[in-house]
């Protein structure tokens, strides 16, 4: 019995670390696929190239798009790849919003799985965390939308990248931020100033998928995010008021 | 055993709806459709109530002299709605408990399903055969 136990949170362990690092690759290969190509490719470069290196759907490769289509476009494919990959948090935002809270019943009724003490249980979370206890009730928690946004702080925060959101603050008339100081995405980067121009195409997905949870938990938002100096970012949730 | 089985969305229009086959099957989407009535009642009478101890299951939102309709709703406003015959007296709360949480644990899977757009029909096999396996097997 308890080498069962002993070989079950062993193996729980090790999937949590090998989640968090495929999930950090994976998003680095997707922001590194979907976004456009170097915007400023050099003088030598035949207008024509320019334009086929970038996938718009308004301009297509052809040499007939005036001289100054090149940057625009470029700058049209990237503010598309950063809404595709928007959308792609979104989605599953989505899917999170739905599974969470996880609705086990509580320990004491009779028809709650066996659980052994300390073991996470495996339906309920995609990277098999321990839940919090207040979550294992089949309850309707939010009372309004601060209660939704300590959710997202907490809770969302440590299903996907197993820390919490270091702050939360609010004007109390619509719109949050949200501050973490060591943004796991973020923090392979650099630790300072540099690549800061490059690290704001990294926060698409996770302002999807804010917004996403946001959704499904039935409140209409708009996410922005900003960093100001790696790792730490801020996440600005605006309610939109239907 | 269920007699029809719904899944209601959010904006109150049904994602998926099966009853068992009998002469009548508009009886069940017309009692569905009116216990949404109820379980918007239940949800905002619940609101003002203690809300910690709101849950999901809602249970036996109306009875009628045939069948029992039952109510769940989940986080994200989406309802569950189960019709059951009143002469399966064996039935009970626990039992109805346990095929709610089996429909959401399946419509979780569903809602994560990348082929899935949220808001469309449900349209998943897996789904299907889950609400086959609760629903009375008749001919």
């Amino acid at each position: 019995m308890r080498a069962r136990s002993a070989g079950r949170s062993l193996g729980a362990g090790g999937r949590r670390m090998a989640d968090a690092v495929l999930f950090e690759f994976l998003h680095t290969e997707m922001v590194a696929e979907l976004w456009a190509h170097d915007p400023d490719p050099g003088p030598g470069v035949h207008r024509e190239q320019r334009h086929t290196r970038v996938p718009t759907a308004t301009c297509s490769a052809s040499a007939s798009c005036p001289p100054g289509c090149g940057a625009l476009c470029v700058r049209k494919g990237q503010n598309m790849s950063l809404s595709v990959l928007e959308g792609m948090g979104f989605r599953v935002g989505q899917a999170l919003g739905e599974r969470n809270p996880a609705w086990l019943p509580p320990s004491s009724s009779p028809w709650a799985p066996q659980a052994w003490p300390g073991d996470p249980p495996a339906s309920a979370w995609p990277k098999c965390l321990p839940l919090p206890p207040r979550l294992s009730r089949e309850t309707l928690a939010y009372r309004e939308e601060l209660d939704i946004l300590k959710f997202l702080c907490k809770d969302l925060w440590m299903a996907v990248f197993q820390k919490q959101m270091d702050s939360l603050r609010t004007n109390h008339q619509g719109t949050y931020v949200l501050q973490d100081n060591s943004f796991p995405l973020l923090i392979r980067m650099a630790s300072g100033l540099q690549y800061l121009e490059e690290a704001p195409k990294f926060l698409a997905f996770t302002c999807g998928l804010l917004r996403g949870t946001l959704c499904t938990l039935g409140v209409k938002s708009l996410v922005t995010a900003s960093v100001a100096a790696l790792p730490a970012c801020k996440f600005q949730v605006v309610i939109q008021k239907s | 055993m269920a007699v029809c089985v719904a899944v209601i969305a959010k904006e109150n229009y049904p994602l998926y709806i099966r009853s068992v086959p009998t002469e009548n099957e508009l009886k069940f989407h017309y009692m569905v459709h009116t216990s949404l009535d109820v379980v918007d009642e239940k949800i905002s009478a619940m609101g003002k109530a203690l809300v910690d101890q709101r849950e999901l299951y809602l249970g036996l939102l109306y009875p009628t002299e045939d069948y029992k309709v039952y109510g769940y709703v989940t986080n994200s406003r989406v309802k569950f709605v189960m019709v059951v015959d009143s002469s399966n007296t064996a039935l009970r709360d626990n039992e109805i408990r346990s095929m709610f949480r089996k429909l959401h644990s399946s419509y979780t899977d569903v809602m994560c399903n990348p082929f899935y757009n949220p808001g469309d029909c449900i349209q998943s096999r897996a789904f299907d055969s889950m609400v086959t396996s609760m629903m009375i097997q008749v001919c």
